[in-house]
């Protein structure tokens, strides 16, 4: 069974407070280097074999993600 | 008090999904207006009839994957959203706000507070337009005191989106004093093309007697309302 994977993350002109606070939290571990985050979602689908890339564009973009606040991607593994 | 005098006729939906929280006090908040409240469930098809409709606050499903997603997509909504093409008045307080940008009939979305935390407390708030149909009552500029608890409670829009709300007078009410989840512009709440679907954040349905909220301030949404149905406002 086919698996497809989708990213959802947050579109760059939002305010993304939760990766924020990641940057924070990771110079008081000792781990620096790190600029910015953005925190979104990894979905994995096992989808049947007729499942066909509009109906995967349409799973992603009407459910997964909300198009107003978000960017995704969809990936066939 | 329970007033029930000349509005009995209006009969308003109250629409319950799983989660759902403040249904109970939308449907008392009917009551104190005037009118009849209609419970609705998530799993009709149909409104009973209904002549204007309250999207109340919770967390409809879990709000998982996104508030209000789930419930965006459930068979009332698509009722509601018909209902609203044919001008039928809708309020979504809260998760029912999140619930009707989700189902694209308000613009816009509501995102994690700014600050991170869940937000509880009694807001001040200002009426920007009084041309709605669950603000006729307000005076345009009138300064109301009603509840906010919300940790998705941030509305973010595009700036075009943005231009169009405040060129055509759909924001319907803004945050005053220090922003409660830095909402863009302040908007705690806004309205749809023609005035007859609105969405707020604050919670107007626990405003409405001073033994159990802040003020009574949050009356006259309902009122309003029974007022639109009645057509004695003209929207």
């Amino acid at each position: 069974m086919p698996r497809v994977v989708v990213d959802v993350v947050p579109k760059p002109e939002i305010l993304d407070p939760q990766g924020q606070a990641i940057v924070r939290a990771l110079p008081r571990m000792g781990l620096r280097g790190v600029r910015d985050v953005r925190q979104g979602k990894h979905f994995e689908l096992d989808v049947d074999d007729d499942v066909d890339a509009e109906t995967l564009h349409r799973i992603a973009g009407e459910l997964l993600a909300n198009p107003v606040i978000e960017n995704w991607t969809v990936r066939r593994l | 008090m329970s007033a029930g005098q000349t509005s009995a006729g209006c009969r308003i939906g109250v629409i319950t999904f799983p989660g759902t929280l403040d249904d109970v006090d939308a449907a008392r908040a009917v009551r104190y207006a005037g009118a009849q409240p209609v419970s609705l469930w998530h799993a009709d098809d149909d409104l009973r009839g209904v002549d204007a409709v309250v999207v109340p606050g919770g967390f409809s499903y879990g709000d998982y994957l996104r508030a209000g997603a789930i419930a965006a997509h459930q068979p009332v909504l698509r009722a509601v959203v018909d209902a609203a093409r044919r001008g039928t008045p809708v309020l979504g307080i809260c998760n029912g706000f999140q619930i009707l940008c989700e189902a694209g009939l308000l613009p816009g979305a509501l995102v994690r507070n700014a600050g991170l935390h869940f937000v509880c407390r009694d807001q001040r708030l200002r009426v920007e337009t009084n041309a709605t149909a669950w603000t006729g009552r307000y005076g345009a500029g009138a300064e109301i005191v009603v509840p906010l608890k919300s940790i998705e409670g941030r509305y973010v829009a595009d700036a075009s989106t943005l231009t169009a709300l405040a060129g055509e007078g759909r924001v319907v009410l803004r945050y005053l004093g220090t922003s409660p989840n830095g909402a863009v512009q302040d908007i705690a709440g806004i309205a749809s093309a023609d005035g007859r679907v609105v969405g707020l954040m604050p919670h107007p349905e626990h405003a409405i007697d001073s033994l159990t909220g802040p003020s009574t301030d949050g009356l006259d949404f309902f009122r309003s309302a029974i007022d639109a149905v009645l057509g004695s406002v003209r929207v």
